[in-house]
């Protein structure tokens, strides 16, 4: 077979060299793509056997109480071993989920209960004597980190399950096989060991040893399906074949929120490519490797506690796959496997996972862009992000980790922070730090704003001396869990998958940005008098006038909601941060803009206690009223240079709202991205489809069973959304012409 | 009442049409209109002196930054009430905009022919006109104006080879009938005609009368998609969604 080019990625590891080198830029449509074979269709159906068996077990079909999950501490599973293409389940069975208490035992535990299961005696003693992240990071919290904890003002703290937002470059693993890798690690880690062993240098050998370890664990988790991943693959079906169990270790080992695959699309393509010409595969065959590479990242699971499922619905991965963008040389990285990954919405069927991602330029071939259109309308399931915002801070080898968090595939992870209620704090400003649901003292103690009319420029003083306070205490809480995280729950997988000297962003997170815009703009523009209640603190608003609504396109509001975004980052930065971390905020909420609105009071722009937060960057539901292009206007205002994590926006319109006929939907579609992008942008999940079907889901379930759409950062079957969160999906904006 | 140049009076302002014309159109509705069609979703746009006044810089400038949605297939549509009634406002700023290469439409009814329209047609790129009936007497019944006009606007569309698109309300017992529509295809027909356009009487509109409106209210039936679909084979167009001609 015909070597690959190129000589860097030779003498160092370097995958992008390898394939800038090799792959072969498609421009073309999507005619030349395949349905799913026999041998796919026949797999498949066992596994929808089982997907259907395990909605009807409350979403978990089986749990192994005694083993502790790992690389290798379950036998090999299978669907179907002798039809399977692509080898390798998280346990011995499909759909089985392990335990992982490394993030905190008791979570463990809750979780087992929860689906009338018990942690055997095994798991229980073998934990009595090991300190998790989770015993650690609360040693050291302090008062006042847990009571803005428990009174919801951080919420979703990774300090009880894995941090997860850590790309593995899976494909080193097929391109150098996992000798080399472990012999690079070894030369780096004696490199290290030359030099003065100051506290950094300690714990990063120490890491180091951990990675070799596991880099050796992997291979072994391997040989145990048969597979000698000591060297390089050398077709396609071994390339797909050693980057998953790249994958699937990580995730035996790991139970991070969001564990993304990366940008593997392109990289696949140059290996299909050579077997297409070697006549080892056809197009058919080709299909079926990604369908059967597909059907195994839809079937990953982690066993949650319902209280997670609250927060993050319907058992999202994350299992983000970018495909598409630009090269810096200007040639597309879209290639013909960049379809195919398309392709198997079609022939495996609408799903949430992998969260396929469409890295979009106004260059992107325009075949490409009107097919990802056309997946769009038929699926609702997959998201765009603006390559040509993140390029030039990126490089062209990047991934999104979870829904918008960019970094450089092996050379840069992040410590994921969740988020602050943004619009609970502002709550808790005008009361002086008392909490407005509980009446309790959470913040720094003041007098009560209690004015018969609230005034702008006080209220703004007031709110940042607030946010100043909750900064700090925001990055030292952050600071606090990833010390643990690394102590007690270091990445060994992933991070051996990463150059030994890794660049580390620090993503912190705020919820309910329009709330806090809108009510700064009503104090602002209309007449807002706070009403006091008994305990002498402020529990609604009385709001007199108009005022302009953020996702209008008005500049008044708009700016509040942008401003808002600079202050709190630039807060942020005034705080040092672990290992040197480079601050970052997004604006996301995934689903949790439910929780966060039940845990708010009523605001004073109007929304009433416990009424949900529009989800991300969102306007609130239905008060953008100029159209779509206004609504979006507005938020691709906000300064990405602020929200290097990343701005989410969800999108809903009606199939009759797009465009009249097929064609004339998908070419809408395009220019509506396109021109959303234009407006520096980052980000889009589209949906397009009616309420109607939706509240017809919601009450005939039988007749949808597999609807899915995008909600905040990531795709969900409907049907695994609670009550409370389908009807907040449902009451949201839905861009109709009336 | 006096109408400053630099100003127009605008009910209301859809930032992502894809109905009124090709790609994606930012729709200024202008408040005012000539007629009082009896099955009119907008009723709340008729009265001269609704609406609210805007400037034409501002809205000039809302336009252009809607631009990078209108690529090669979008731009701007006036519609209403009836936008004609303001086109000598609106001549200066479809001026600035034709300036800066923007697509022009105009949704009208054809009713109205003045100097300020006449000055402002070689400005428009394309004009979705709605020919509310057929039949003389129907037509003045349905909607207090005449048909004369609407063909007299016709006329001059083909004179100047303007591209147009023709439009018409498909209302249950009034313009349903497959001989109406197929007056309406011979009567609109010549090259410059881009598209037939059929469209179901729906009553979404209804919150929208008022008192000094309601009198010309009429009631009817939502119109079905079968029943376009039957209209559409009558004048053998195939492909209802497109009606490309």
């Amino acid at each position: 077979m015909e070597a690959f080019k190129g000589i860097l990625w030779r003498e160092q590891i370097d995958v992008r060299d390898f394939i800038q080198n090799n792959y072969t830029p498609y421009t073309g449509g999507s005619d030349f793509l395949s349905g799913p074979t026999e041998r796919t269709t026949r797999v498949f159906s066992k596994v929808e056997k089982l997907l259907a068996e395990e909605a009807i077990k409350d979403g978990v079909l089986d749990i192994d109480t005694e083993h502790v999950s790992s690389l290798l501490t379950y036998e090999p599973g299978y669907i179907d071993r002798e039809e399977e293409k692509i080898f390798g389940l998280q346990t011995d069975a499909p759909l089985k989920r392990g335990v992982n208490p490394f993030g905190g035992i008791r979570m463990a535990r809750q979780a087992c209960e929860a689906y009338g299961y018990t942690l055997s005696e095994t798991v229980e003693t073998q934990f009595s004597y090991k300190t998790t992240h989770n015993d650690g990071v609360f040693r050291v919290y302090s008062d006042s980190m847990k009571k803005l904890r428990s009174s919801g003002i951080l919420t979703g703290l990774p300090d009880a399950y894995g941090r997860g937002r850590i790309i593995g470059d899976y494909r080193r693993i097929a391109l150098y096989g996992i000798d080399r890798l472990i012999e690079d690690k070894k030369a780096d880690k004696r490199r290290r060991q030359s030099q003065a062993m100051s506290e950094d240098n300690i714990r990063l050998i120490e890491e180091m040893y951990r990675q070799i370890d596991f880099l050796g664990k992997l291979k072994e988790m391997a040989a145990a399906y048969g597979h000698d991943i000591g060297k390089p693959a050398e077709t396609a079906q071994e390339a797909i074949q050693w980057l998953y169990y790249g994958y699937l270790a990580s995730i035996k080992e790991q139970n991070g929120a969001a564990m993304s695959l990366g940008r593997v699309s392109t990289f696949i393509d140059v290996y299909i490519e050579r077997d297409l010409e070697a006549g080892i595969l056809t197009e058919a065959t080709a299909q079926e490797l990604i369908d059967d590479f597909v059907i195994k990242l839809r079937m990953a699971r982690q066993l949650r506690t319902p209280d997670y499922n609250q927060l993050f619905a319907g058992d999202p991965m994350w299992i983000t796959e970018v495909v598409g963008g630009i090269g810096e040389d200007g040639r597309t990285l879209v290639t013909k496997t960049s379809f195919r990954f398309l392709n198997t919405l079609i022939n495996l069927g609408p799903a949430p996972e992998p969260n396929i991602t469409v890295l979009w330029s106004s260059d992107l071939p325009e075949p490409f862009k009107a097919y990802c259109a056309e997946i769009s309308i038929k699926t609702d399931a997959i998201q765009y992000e603006n390559d040509d915002l993140m390029r030039p801070l990126y490089g062209d080898d990047y991934g999104i980790a979870c829904c918008v968090s960019a970094m450089r595939i092996g050379k840069e992870m992040q410590f994921f922070g969740a988020r602050c209620n943004l619009a609970k704090t502002l709550l808790m400003a005008l009361n002086g730090g008392v909490d407005e649901m509980s009446g309790k003292q959470v913040g720094p103690e003041a007098a009560p704003m209690t004015d018969a009319v609230l005034d702008y420029d006080k209220v703004m003083t007031r709110f940042d001396s607030y946010l100043d306070w909750l900064c700090e205490q925001y990055v030292n809480t952050m600071n606090i869990i990833h010390y643990m995280h690394d102590k007690y729950a270091y990445e060994k997988t992933q991070m051996a998958l990463h150059d030994t000297d890794v660049h580390r962003y620090m993503a912190f997170g705020v919820a309910g940005l329009s709330v806090v815009a809108d009510s700064l703009s009503a104090i602002k523009y209309a007449k807002v008098m706070p009403v006091v209640g008994e305990a002498g603190w402020i529990e609604d608003f009385v709001i007199e006038g108009d005022f302009p609504m953020y996702g209008n396109d008005d500049d008044r509001v708009d700016r509040i909601a942008s401003d808002l975004t600079e202050r709190f980052i630039g807060k942020l930065k005034q705080y040092p941060t672990y290992r040197n971390a480079e601050h970052t905020l997004s604006i996301l909420t995934i689903t949790s803009n439910v929780v966060y609105g039940k845990k708010t009071g009523n605001t004073p722009d109007g929304r009433r206690k416990g009424e949900a937060f529009a989800p991300g960057a969102n306007p609130m539901h239905n008060r953008d009223t100029r159209g779509a292009v206004a609504s979006l206007n507005s938020v691709a205002k906000l300064p990405y240079a602020c929200c290097r994590d990343g701005i989410s926006c969800t999108f809903s319109i009606t199939p009759d709202t797009l465009g009249k006929s097929e064609t004339g939907r998908v070419e809408n579609l395009v220019d509506l991205v396109d021109g959303y992008f234009d407006h520096t942008a980052h980000h889009l999940n589209v949906n397009v489809l009616n309420r109607d079907r939706l509240i017809e889901a919601m009450e005939y379930p039988e007749r949808h069973p597999n609807l899915t759409i995008r909600v905040s950062g990531y795709a969900v079957n409907f049907h695994r959304l609670s009550r409370a969160q389908q009807e907040e999906v449902i009451s949201r904006t839905f861009h109709e012409r009336i | 009442m006096t109408m400053s140049v630099s100003q127009l009076r605008v009910h209301k302002i859809e930032s992502m049409g894809t109905l009124d014309g090709p790609g994606i159109r930012t729709v200024v509705f202008l408040q005012g209109c000539l007629l009082h069609c009896g099955y009119c979703h907008n009723a709340d746009t008729w009265q001269a002196t609704g609406g609210e006044w805007m400037e034409t810089d501002a809205l000039f400038d809302l336009i252009m930054h809607n631009r990078a949605y209108f690529k090669k297939r979008g731009g701007v549509t006036f519609s209403g009430g009836e936008p004609l009634l303001q086109a000598k406002a609106l001549l200066p700023l479809v001026k600035r905009l034709k300036e800066e290469d923007i697509h022009v439409a105009v949704d009208t009814s054809g009713a109205i022919w003045n100097d300020a329209v006449e000055a402002l047609f070689p400005y428009i790129d394309l004009v979705l006109l709605d020919v509310k009936h057929t039949n003389a007497l129907a037509y003045s019944a349905l909607t207090g104006g005449r048909l004369s006009h609407t063909i007299l606007f016709l006329e001059r569309l083909k004179e100047a080879a303007k591209p147009y698109w023709i439009r018409q309300v498909i209302i249950a017992g009034i313009t349903d009938s497959p001989l109406q529509v197929k007056i309406l295809d011979a009567l609109t027909a010549s090259p410059f005609r881009e598209k037939i356009e059929l469209l179901p009487y729906h009553n979404m509109g209804e919150h929208k009368w008022s008192p000094e409106t309601l009198p010309f209210k009429i009631v009817a039936h939502e119109t079905s998609d079968e029943v376009i679909e039957e209209l559409y084979k009558a004048i053998g167009v195939t492909n209802d969604a497109e009606s490309t001609i």
